[in-house]
Order: structure tokens, then sequence, then C-alpha cells
């Protein structure tokens, strides 16, 4: 030990000074990675020390040092078994360090990584629900394939937890366990089942991701939760809500059928007015008639509409894709303003969106038209976003606004920037070709650019009106002459081959030039880049056939010439032109159609947007940007032709009222729940305390003696809260969790365990009315985790009535407020759903404090019970 | 969804790197340094590359690339928007985002990340709830914690990760109960040469800044809410209020937050606030061109107009300028030919100019554009689109909050084309 310190100054005694060795280190660090192998090894031997020192400091210090390691790539991995002897150490913050190293080096340390496999297992049952939701994270994280059994068990155990928190990451764990090991999808599918049941907005965003990831293709499994999925989605986080409504999408493009026909038909409509066609308003009519969106379709739509006022913009685009793949065109309209808004944020996001609305702006130009100035574009943006713009507003050229474009795009050309002058070139030669009104001032335009200083500008200049001459074949002879005197000026290949490619086409409208040029080229042919070449073969081969008293000679020179080329290319065409146009012996038939070979009429090349091809792809998918098909990419389904049956959706809804038996059975609990939760106020509004007692006194309410039961709890809440609330508590609950999960019969535990008589008697009670209710008979324990979770799911809802918070109320929420209507229930055992809407809302007038808010809710049950009454 | 991240900084080094699924080598970076090569600028790195078997999706803020690894399809806004949540992250935990001190701080960064992402797919990124798992460094954090032994790392979780205030802790306490709120309007505009308005709209947003104890629920009602054409809010803020009453409804986080940013309507103009002269002009056969800008208010409403810095990039032609400002001071790096006049308050009795000359280079053909001019002013007490904060009231607490408003003006993206 001291031997090491006079060595390696670094390391200055043991573990009590390992701070000052750790600053001592830090700052030496460098040196050692430069210096020998050796030094390097004895770091390490210093750091595993530390590791088993006895000092906890000592510890975190190295497990830091570990971690900074980690973060630079540097290896660590041979410290691993010194690592994974801490695993279980009291420290939390050495845990999670540890935890980290883990998950970095357990994938190769496979052997060693399973020494701390038990702990896991030992964590998981832990009362604290933040212990075992990152000892289920890191189990499921180190990727050893022998443990895939045991990740399976803690996934299905975790999926029926109480605590939403550690049920999200059991969903997470769901798509870690299948690319581990693809083989358990069967299983996994069950629990991501099991899973999109839940109630919680917590994890239906992290359910849907690994339903998207494990089994995208079982879309049976949405049919039921459909509803429930739409009525959440404004709580979910924002994340999830990206996740669940690209899912969403998807799901609606399967099972509704297109709303777009119609919008067709209101413009057949518009256009048989004017034809005043009979026949065909009628056809139209007819079509028309059988299309009425179904409310499913519609509630999607309904619920996503606020989401454009997200602060996330992947949220928005989302929202926005939503409505450009799924709902009428007429309301597609919406999006627009969002979109633009997000043209205010960060580069990457203005470029991914500005992306998006090319592809949108081609072929619905209208929705944009009116934030037309919204693209204009500032000298500092940078040249991905500029030519953006560029393409939307060449999008969205109209014989309108055209006027005030080219004026915008003639500053363009200006611009210091290159680059975008140019590409602003081929947006007025895209806009001339587009709206015939102007082509004439665009070519106009484009050859006062000829004069320009910048040798760019004049180049992409001259391949633009190349183009456009070759559209308009009428005489542009000037334009040709005017050109063909550039030559000497302009060296850009390209802009060379246009001009003689143009040249040569037109040969005969410029007698007296043509040959000229000719004679030029060839005198400096051998120093011409490729493509030129290529091009002044092509222009001898055609001045040849038409003009060969004047060429003849110059060809042959020039072909001459082409023959010893260096280019293969070059050499090949100059043999092929020869044999096509001098004749001689050997040439075959051919050489009879050579003028008609190389005169042919040729079609003007069809200026259209780079953006024209990308729209197969879903808007805003990482395909989309990249135009190219990325790996994993769910295709867009084409609407079917008849709807798949409705019906399936409306399942939910008679589970729903299967579920609500045992619910109905709660409802007594909920007026003692509501005293409850008001004591519980006064005295101290633990939030971990409250998830279980609530639950002991909601089950004590099944006994009757509700008063007598809370003011029992209350005693034992304030005895807590002298002794850490929230550990007792949750103690309590892991009590309870236990039988359970062992499967064991629930009573017999509960009387075992459970301090409270009182307390495991009603259980009894609950658990066995439990049974007497289900209609259908599953398993014991299951029913009663799903009941626990009702009542949960009540609790929590109960917790933010108080602080009247609710933005939204579900579907499913229902039965949450049932039970205050039992008085009037409990002679009819079940109630029509429109009636316990009906009761709700005079319930809750009463029972929250703001008025708006019940005002809001009103009007969501509102439309709750119309579409209950549909469903129902 | 992100299977990796790496941070790399201006000089091209991979100074952090996290790896939520299996590791990927770094050596995928090499795809990105080539892209980044062929951008010349940083700010023309395409943020979405793909390589032969991963995607890389990128943002660049304060210096720093934070690459994203991705392997299947994903919508890269989630991505980008990510990454930027990320980036904010940091700068809440440390003050500034920087490469020191991510460096310094490398086991919190690490720390913090862990909890961000769980297989890459965003766990907690409410910034309150981060902070109850992983208290942010302080001097006097460190200094407790070398005594007692205590931990930065949170044993419980967090109670907002349940609730349905999600962005908000419970127990917050206050002696001195406010909640200020700075409306904060950005004129964007081009004006062209001859000083007509070729776009101009106003963005808005409403930062806060709220301290008060418990659970407060606060409604802001503005005078003419009409005025606001496209809003977006902080996920606290009601939205079914809104649309039928057009009132802000919240229960607040805790601490500095946007709590809106709008988009005024189009219909509306726009009045622009200041006006600049300018007479810029070269000459095709001396070397020396004339430069001469003025600056003067013009719709302010009466208030004075601070803070103008102008900025000009000039043409690659200019070798030098040599010009006498009436106030403030001037610069212009002959390197990347930039000017920057800080003008400081506009005194409508003496308008500020810039005059001189700017030698061109020899020989060198006159610049056939004349530089953008980009405007950057402020103007306090004035919300330029007339939008009033009519009042906000408190309940669900008994004590009686100190509320205060602040009104400015600014200048978002003004360019003045000459």
């Amino acid at each position: 030990m001291s031997s090491n310190s006079f060595v390696y100054n670094e390391q200055s005694g043991g573990g009590e000074a390992a701070e000052l060795g750790q600053e001592a280190t830090a700052t030496i660090s460098p040196a050692g990675a430069f210096g020998l192998f050796s030094s390097d090894l004895k770091k390490n031997e210093d750091l595993k020390q530390m590791l088993e020192s006895s000092k906890d400091s000592a510890k975190l210090d190295a497990m830091k040092r570990i971690v900074g390691m980690i973060a630079k790539g540097k290896n660590a991995s041979e410290l691993f078994p010194a690592v994974v002897k801490n695993v279980a150490s009291k420290n939390i913050e050495i845990k999670k360090l540890v935890y980290v190293y883990l998950v970095r080096y357990a994938e190769e340390q496979q052997d060693l990584a399973l020494l701390s496999i038990s702990t896991f297992q030992r964590a998981l049952k832990d009362p604290n629900q933040l212990i075992r939701a990152s000892a289920l994270r890191v189990l499921s994280s180190i990727r050893v394939p022998i443990i895939v059994p045991i990740m399976m068990l803690a996934i299905k155990e975790a999926s029926a937890d109480l605590s939403p928190y550690v049920r999200k990451n059991a969903a997470h764990a769901i798509q870690k366990l299948y690319s581990l090991d693809p083989e358990q999808k069967e299983m996994l599918i069950e629990v991501i089942e099991k899973l999109l049941r839940d109630k919680s907005t917590l994890v239906a965003g992290s359910v849907v991701m690994a339903f998207e990831e494990v089994c995208p293709d079982r879309i049976d499994l949405i049919h039921k939760n459909y509803r429930k999925l739409c009525n959440l989605l404004v709580d979910v986080e924002e994340w999830g809500q990206v996740v669940i409504i690209h899912m969403l999408t998807r799901y609606a493009r399967t099972q509704f059928v297109s709303p777009w026909k119609e919008d067709g038909g209101l413009e057949d409509n518009e256009k048989s007015f004017y034809e005043s066609d009979d026949e065909q308003k009628e056809k139209t009519d007819r079509r028309k008639k059988p299309y009425a969106m179904d409310p499913d379709h519609r509630l999607l739509i309904r619920n996503t509409k606020p989401l454009l006022q997200s602060r996330n913009a992947a949220v928005v685009m989302a929202v926005a894709q939503l409505y450009w793949h799924i709902s009428p065109k007429s309301e597609t309209g919406i999006i627009s303003k969002s979109l633009v808004r997000l043209l205010r944020s960060n580069r990457e996001v203005q470029y991914i969106v500005l992306q998006n609305i090319a592809t949108m702006s081609i072929q619905r130009k209208g929705i944009f038209e009116p934030y037309l100035k919204s693209f204009y574009v500032r000298s500092t943006d940078p040249t991905m976003i500029k030519t953006l713009k560029l393409e939307i507003l060449t999008n969205l050229a109209n014989e309108a606004n055209i006027s005030t474009l080219l004026r915008e795009f003639q500053t363009y050309v200006k611009s210091q920037d290159k680059q975008f002058a140019a590409a602003t070139i081929q947006t007025i030669g895209r806009c001339a070709a587009n709206i015939s009104e102007v082509a004439d001032t665009c070519l106009n335009g484009l050859v006062c650019l000829l004069s320009n200083r910048d040798e760019i500008v004049v180049a992409e200049s001259v391949v633009v009106i190349k183009k456009l001459l070759q559209m308009q074949p009428a005489q542009h002879g000037e334009i040709i002459k005017h050109m063909g005197k550039l030559l000497d000026s302009i060296t850009v290949p390209v802009a060379r081959a246009s001009i003689l490619w143009l040249i040569g086409e037109n040969c005969e409208r410029v007698p007296k030039i043509a040959p000229d040029v000719l004679r030029k080229m060839a005198k400096s042919f051998t120093s011409e880049d490729d493509l030129v070449k290529l091009q002044i073969l092509n222009l001898g081969a055609k001045l040849y056939l038409t003009n060969s008293k004047q060429t003849k000679l110059l060809t042959q020179y020039v072909l001459n010439l082409g023959k010893y080329d260096q280019n293969y290319d070059i050499r090949d065409r100059t043999r092929f032109i020869r044999q096509l146009i001098v004749p001689n012996e050997k040439s075959g038939a051919l050489s009879k159609y050579a003028k008609k070979i190389f005169l042919a009429q040729k079609p003007a090349p069809l200026l259209e947007s780079p953006f024209k091809d990308r729209e197969h792809f879903q808007l805003g998918t990482l395909s989309h940007t990249l135009n190219i098909k990325a790996s994993g990419y769910l295709e867009l389904s084409n609407w079917p032709e008849v709807a798949p049956d409705p019906s399936v959706r409306n399942v939910e809804v008679i589970e729903l009222a299967k579920e609500w038996t045992p619910a109905g059975k709660a409802k007594k609990e909920n007026p003692s729940k509501k005293f409850y939760s008001e004591s519980e106020e006064e005295e101290d509004s633990s939030d971990s305390g409250s998830d279980s007692e609530s639950e002991s006194g909601s089950e004590s309410g099944d006994d009757g003696a509700s008063s007598e039961d809370t003011s029992e709890d209350s005693e034992d809440s304030s005895n807590e809260q002298e002794s850490e609330n929230g550990s007792v508590a949750e103690d309590k609950a892991a009590t309870k969790r236990n039988p359970e999960t062992k499967g064991e019969s629930d009573s017999e535990d509960g009387e075992k365990k459970n301090k409270k008589s009182q307390t495991s008697d009603s259980s009894n009670v609950e658990s066995s009315s439990i049974e007497e209710s289900s209609s259908e008979s599953e398993s014991q324990s299951e029913n009663e985790s799903e009941s626990r979770k009702v009542t949960k799911e009540k609790e929590k809802k109960l917790k933010q009535d108080r602080i009247s918070l609710t933005k939204d109320v579900s579907l499913l929420d229902l039965d949450d407020f049932n039970p205050i209507s039992t008085p009037v229930a409990l002679p009819t055992p079940v109630l029509s759903p429109s009636l316990i809407a009906d009761l709700e809302g005079l319930n809750l007038s009463t029972s929250s404090s703001v008025i708006s808010e019940n005002m809001n809710r009103d009007d969501l049950f509102k439309g709750k019970k119309s579409t209950l009454l549909k469903d129902g | 969804m992100i299977h990796s991240l790496f941070l790399i900084n201006s000089s091209g080094d991979i100074f952090l790197e996290k790896h939520w699924k299996s590791v990927v080598s770094r050596s995928v970076c090499d795809y990105f340094f080539e892209a980044q090569e062929r951008a010349t600028e940083a700010e023309n790195v395409p943020p979405v590359i793909p390589t032969p078997h991963h995607y890389l999706l990128s943002v660049y803020r304060h210096k720093i690339f934070f690459v994203a690894v991705i392997q299947t399809e994903v919508p890269p806004l989630f991505v980008i928007e990510f990454l930027h949540r990320v980036v904010d992250t940091f700068q809440d935990y440390f003050g500034v985002c920087s490469e020191p001190m991510i460096k310094d701080n490398v086991v919190v960064v690490y720390e913090v990340l862990e909890e961000m992402l769980d297989n890459g797919f965003p766990l907690a990124t409410e910034s309150n709830i981060l902070k109850e798992l992983i208290k942010p460094p302080t001097i006097l954090r460190t200094v407790v914690n070398t005594i007692t032994g205590s931990t930065n790392v949170g044993n419980q979780l967090p109670t907002g990760q349940l609730s349905v205030v999600p962005w908000r802790r419970t127990g917050v306490k206050y002696t001195n109960n406010e909640a200020y709120f700075d409306v904060i309007e950005e004129i964007d505009a081009i004006i062209d040469k001859s000083g007509s308005t070729i776009t101009a709209e106003i963005q808005g947003v409403i930062d806060a800044c709220v301290k008060l104890t418990g659970m407060p629920d606060l409604t802001l009602s503005f005078m003419n809410p009409r005025l606001l054409d496209d809003v977006s809010f902080h996920p606290c803020v009601r939205f079914k209020r809104w649309e039928s009453e057009r009132i802000l409804s919240f229960i607040p986080p805790d601490g500095n937050f946007r709590l809106l940013s709008y988009h005024v309507s189009a219909q509306n103009l726009v009045a622009i606030p200041v006006y600049v002269k300018h007479n810029i002009s070269f000459r095709d056969s001396s070397s020396l061109g004339r430069f001469e800008i003025t600056v003067g208010p013009k719709q302010t409403m009466g208030k004075t107009i601070e803070g103008v810095i102008i900025l000009s990039q000039m043409p690659r032609g200019v070798l030098n300028m040599s010009l006498t400002p009436s106030q403030g001071t001037h610069t212009f790096d002959p390197v990347t030919k930039m000017l920057s006049w800080d003008v400081g308050k506009i005194n409508p009795q003496k308008l500020p100019s810039l005059k001189g000359t700017m030698s061109l280079q020899a020989g060198a053909s006159k610049p056939d554009e004349n530089p953008t001019i980009n405007l950057q002013f402020k103007i306090q007490q004035l919300a330029i689109s007339g939008l009033k904060v009519n009042r906000l009231d408190m309940y669900g607490e008994k004590y009686k909050p100190f509320k205060g408003i602040k009104y400015m003006t600014k200048a978002g993206k003004f360019q003045v084309r000459t």
C-alpha cells in the first residue's frame, strides 16, 4: 500500500484518503492513458481496492470514476467482479451506479452477471415501487439469454403490480425481452394484451410502444381498447401520445372506410353543376349517400384535435399526419396553422416540418396558401432550410401569387449563398413550366441572368433555359444565338454541354452560328470535359446530317479526335456515330435512318418536385424524411372497400358492464371512501400512505362499518405519521401483494399476515363477493388483482377530484362515480348507462369546487352519453 | 427507439457516450463526421443521416452535437424533440450546457440520462420529476453530502410521476408567494430596399416564474384574447376552458416555465417600430465603397427603443471598413466579413448613424448584392400586438400572492434588405 503511494503519486494512501486520491488521479489520468500499460492496470487496481473498502464514500467515489470511464468510452470491463459485489449495497447511489455499470457490461460477462440476479429478484419484491421498478429495468436490460425465463416471470408479475409506474416499466421490459429472445413472442403478446387493458395513462404509451415493436400486425388486440385509448389520449404523457397517434392512424386505415369519397363526390357535383349533366349528378348523389362516418372514426379525429396545441413538436406533427391520412379532406386545413407555428422552432424541427409541408403542398396547395409569406427565405437561414422553403414556395405558386413570388425570387437570385441562388433558378424554371402565363417573363429573366458575373448562376440558368426551350419549341432563335456567344466565357461543363445540345437540336434554326460553334469546339476538343466532348460529337453528327456541305470535314476531324480519346465512352460514341452517319460499304441499313435517329422529336423534360415520390410514405416518419423505406417501417394500408365489423369495438362496453358488477358491489364503498379521503386531507396528504390506506378503507366499506373503520384508520395513519408514514403503509401493501402473487387463497393469508382482524375480514368479504359476482370464473387471484386495480384507479381519481384537476374523464371512469349514485341505484342492480351518466352529472356539480370544471365535465358526459347510447 | 447517444464537440471529439441497448461502436459517428465535412458549416449538417445499419439523428446546440443512433423506423421529430429536451434539462441542472460543464458533472449527467430513457423510450422528461430523482448539484449539497454521506439520488418515486399533475411537486412551500408573468413578443419581419414591409408577423410567449405554496389553481384572462390566432400551451393549461371561455386556467409547475406561446393573427397589421435608412454603394471603377446607415423610431407608442444592435454580413469582396458611429461601438471582422454595431438606445432627437467607407479588393468586380441588415432591439413595457392581461386569480389556496406582469417587445428575425 505505502509502496504504491510512493511509486504512484496519485494514490496517496488507503480508503481514508480516497477522495484526495481521486482528485489527483483526475488530473493525472490523461498522462496515465498515454503511459505504460502497467500504470493503467495499477490505476484500476486502486479502483478495485476502493470498491472493496468498507466505506461507502470510497465505493461511491470509485463507482463515480468508473462511470466517468464508461461515459468516455474507455474499457472498464475488467473491474466487473469487483463492481458486481456491490450490487446489494445499501447506499442507493452506489446501487444506481452499479446498475449503470451492469447494463453496460453484463452482456460481455454473462457468467459473472448471473451473480447479481438474485439481488434483483429480491428487489422485485421490495415494498418501494421505485426499487421494484428499477430492479425490473436493470434485470431486463442486462441482455443475458440464460435469464429469459426469470425475466418472463418478472414481467408477468410486474404487469399485475399495483403501481402503474412498475407496470409502465414492465411494458418497456417486454420490448427488451422480445429483442433478446423473439421466441417468447406468444407469451409476451399475452402480457401486452393484459397491459393494453390497463387504464392508467402512465402505462398506455409504453404498452402501445411494446405493441408496435412486438406485434404490430395484431390489430385485433386494439379493438376493445380503441375507445379507451382515444379518450385517454389527452392525459397520456407527450411521448406516449406520439406513439399512440401513429398506431391509431394505422388502425383507422384498416378499420374505417375512406371519408374522402364524399369530397370527391362534392367536386363532381360542382363540375356537373357547370356541365348541367343531370345523370352525373344523380350518380354522385347515389355515391354520396351510403357514406356516414363511423362514430369511432369521428371520436379519434375529435379527440386528437386539442393536441395540435401541444408544445411538443412531435405531437403536433403526429396529429397533423393523422389528419392528413384519415380525416375528411375538408377538415385537413386546420393542421396548417399549427405546422406553420412549428417553423419558429429549432433548425432541426424546421427541417423535418418543412419536408412534410413540401409533400403536402404538392397535393393540397390550398391549405398552405394563406401562409405563403411564412415560407419567405431569410438570409440567416441555413442552406438546407432555404432550399426546402423554396421548394414549398414553388409548390404554392399559382397565377394569383406568381408575380409577388417572382419579385421575391429576384432577391434570392442575388444571394451570396450561390448554392441557394442556383436552386432559385431551378425554381423559376419550374414556375415557368407550370404556369404558362409567366413562362415568357421567366425566360426573359433567366436570359438576363446569363450576363451575371457569377458562373454558377449563369451555368444554372443555361441548364434551365435549355429545359424551357425544349418544352416550347417555338422561335427562340435569339436566345440560342445569345447562348452560343456565351460558350466563349462559360466554363462550367454542364452549361457548355447544354448549350451545345441546344444548338445541335436547333441547328436548322441557327444555320450560320452552328457550324461556327462546331469549329470553335473542335479547336478546344482535347481540353474539354467528357460531358462536353460527348455533346460536341452529337453536335457534329447533327450538323453532318443537316449541313454536310459546310461541316463534313469538321465533323470528321472531331470524330478522329474522339477515336483516340482516353475515355472509352467517348471512343465508343465516336465509333457508333461514325458507323451511323458516314456512309461506307460496311454500314448497315440503319444509316438510312440516321437523321431520324438524331433529330427525332424529343419529349420535353418534366420539371417536377423532388418531393413527388415521397407521398407514398406515411408523413412524419423517418422513411418519409429519407425517402427510403427504413427498417421496421409499417406500411399504411389503403382504406378498406367495406368497413370491417364495427361492433368489435363495442365489446368493450359489454365488458365494461361486466366489470361494473364487482364495481357495483363496491358502490357501497364510496361514501366511506369519500369521508376517508376528506379526513386524510385534514391530517396529512402523504401520497404513498394513502395508496394502501384508502384501499383498506374501501374494503372495510364493504362491511358496512364505515365510520368506525375510518376512525380507526385515521388513528392508524396518525400513528404512522410519526414513524415514517410511507414505509409502513407500503409494507402493508406488500404483504397484501404477496399472497396474490403466490396464487394462494387470499383470505387465509390475509388473516395470518394482516395486523387488524377487521381489515382481513373485509378483504375476505371482498374476495368472496367478487367470486360471486364475476360471471366469468377466472382464477381467484386474477380477479382479485383486477379489482384491486379498479380500486386503485378509483382512489387515484378521487385524489385528483379533490384538487379538482381532472382535465378529461374517460369512458372508464364511469365506474368511479357510479358509487355515489348507489342510493338511487340500489333497488335496480343494473342501471342503464345513460342513467348513470345523468346521475354523475348531478353528483359532480355538488362535489367539485370549480364551476367551470363541472361545465367541462358535463359537456364531456353529454358526449359520452351519446356514444354510450349509440353503443349500447 | 433511441439506441445510443453521442456528444460531439466542435473539434470532432466524442466526449460522452451512453447506450440504452446493446453497445453501438463509436465508429458509427464516422458517417456523421463525413456529413459534417461535406456541410462545411455546423448549421448545415443534415439532422438525419442514414448509414448502412443505423440512422443518425442530431441536434446542434451550444456548440455541441447531440447525436442519437436509431435502428428502426421512428418519427424523426420524436427523437429531435427529445434531444432538445435533454439539452434543456442539462441547462436546467447546470445553468449552462457546455462541454466542460458536462464533463465535470458526468455522473449526474449519466444518472439523468438513465432516468430519461428506458430502452430508448422516454421515461421521465419533466424536470420536476427528474430533480426529485436526482438532485441538481450545488456547492452546498456537495459539502453536505461529503460530511453526512447522503446522496444526490432520491429513493422514493417522485409523486409527480404518478399524479395527474406530473409537472408539479407536492409540498411546495414559500414564505414569499409570488407569481410573475412576462409577456414577450417578437417581431419577425422582412423589410425591402425601399422600406416597405414584405412580411411581418408577431410571435409571443408568456414565460412565468411562479413560486407559490401548495397547489394553487390559477386563471389568467386577457382583455383582448381574440388577438391570439394560434396558441400552444404548457401541458398544465386546461384546453377545454380556453376553447370555451378564452381563459387560461392551470395548476402551475413550480418555478420557471413557458406557459403559452402564441401567434398574432395575420390580419392585424404589424406596427414596425424602427426604420433603417441606408445608403450602401459599390463603384465598379474604384476600390472604395460608400456605407451609411441611420436608424430611427417609427411606431413605438411613445416608448424608447433600447438594446439596438445591427449585424450585417458584408460581401466577400470587402477587405476592410473605416466607419464612424455617432453613438455606440462597432466592429468589423475582416475574416468572417461580419459588421456589428452596438447602438444602444435610440434618441429620437439625435438619430444614431454609422458612416464611412469600405475598401474593396482591388481588381475584383463589384458584389452584385448589397448586404442584408439584421436588426435587434428591445422595447420595455410594450406588447406590440396590444395584448393585455386582464386579471390573474388564484383558487385553492388561502394566502394572497404577489402578482406581477411585465411586457416586452423584441426583434425576432428582423431583416432589412438593401
